[in-house]
């Protein structure tokens, strides 16, 4: 695969989520409007984060008036789980140069996050140079739509009506983006685990039941693959 | 209303710290190869991260004020079973036309 096919590839693998990046960045630009903040701050919010849930969580807390901190350490915390994307994507990218790391670095967002790691272990075949091109291509259209959504969300603002119930887009974008990661019983296990144990701690201040939750999971689908393949060998 | 002083501060903060926390890995150990426990840990961290985000917005939603809605329920269901059998962008047509199905009906009622 050449650099071109690879990013053109990325390009198409990804397109899919434009359907999801477009409610919810519109739902983000609307949101925004809503809680008072003026264009330039939802646009300057979208373009300098990128990161769609910890905005929401962000703004939800300042809107309710929680000090600075509290807001920014719930939003981090959402966000943490991009330490783990950033570690997962060493072995495929971590050739690239410094610059490009950072420029990766700033455009990791889960959707593309998913799909390219989906595809890297699908084609081992693939050269360090095409991976670096894929990524980019999952990013090209998904960052545009995102900065788009955004600006077109805080222009129409309340014009959208109650009945499209857009919230929904966010849980059902996460859900299309687990399925096809659920690929063997010691996924599932992780999935459920996970699931389970951020309602469960759902009481944790700051939001910090999701990484918590995480952790466990993560730990608990390793270990069950550990536990299958030594009862397999007994 | 939000202040001024208090968005600005909080959008740079949340910047830069959203970007350390991406840059992290990618960036201190950029040329290292991780070790093989690390590996097999990495392998989880999608389905585990997804449920957990997934689930409280699924059995809380926002939009009711936080009581379950048996509508998003059934809908979050259609869009998994779609998403574990078709494709990504049916579990998201699933997904959403399920809710807007029921919902319509409701109103119909």
């Amino acid at each position: 695969m050449t650099e071109a096919q690879a990013f053109r590839k990325g390009a198409l693998d990804c397109a899919p989520f434009i359907l999801i990046v477009v409610p919810f960045s519109l739902l983000f630009g609307v949101v925004a409007r809503d809680a008072g903040l003026d264009l330039l701050q939802a646009m300057a919010m979208s373009v300098l984060v990128i990161a769609g849930a910890s905005q929401f969580t962000a703004l939800a807390l300042l809107e309710d008036h929680a000090p600075v901190f509290v807001a920014l350490l719930a939003a981090l915390a959402v966000n943490l789980r991009m330490a783990m994307y950033s570690a997962a994507l060493v072995p495929y990218l971590g050739h690239a140069r410094l610059g490009v790391r950072a420029l990766m670095a700033y455009l990791m967002v889960d959707q593309a996050f998913a799909v390219a790691v989906r595809t890297y272990e699908a084609e081992p075949a693939m050269t360090p140079a095409a991976r670096v091109a894929y990524y980019f291509g999952c990013m090209v259209l998904i960052c545009p739509f995102w900065y788009g959504g955004t600006l077109t969300g805080a222009l129409v603002g309340q014009a959208i009506p109650a009945e499209f119930s857009l919230d929904f887009a966010v849980p059902v974008c996460f859900i299309a983006l687990t399925a096809p990661l659920i690929r063997s019983l010691p996924h599932a296990v992780a999935a459920l685990v996970s699931a389970l144990a951020a309602l469960a701690l759902a009481w944790l201040p700051w939001s910090l039941g999701l990484p918590v939750a995480a952790l466990v999971a993560m730990i608990t689908g390793a270990q069950t693959e550990r536990l299958l393949l030594k009862r397999r060998r007994a | 209303m939000i202040s001024d002083a208090a968005f600005w501060t909080l959008t740079a903060a949340l910047a830069v710290g959203t970007f350390l926390i991406r840059f992290s890995f990618l960036g201190i150990f950029g040329r290292r190869t991780l070790p093989p426990w690390a590996l097999l840990h990495l392998k989880y961290v999608g389905v585990a991260v997804f449920p957990a985000l997934v689930a409280p917005l699924v059995l809380w939603p926002e939009a009711t004020g936080g009581s379950p809605d048996p509508a998003r329920l059934i809908a979050a269901l259609a869009a998994l079973i779609a998403g574990l059998r078709v494709s990504v962008v049916a579990a998201i047509v699933a997904g959403m036309g399920t809710l807007y199905l029921i919902e319509a009906a409701a109103r119909l009622l």
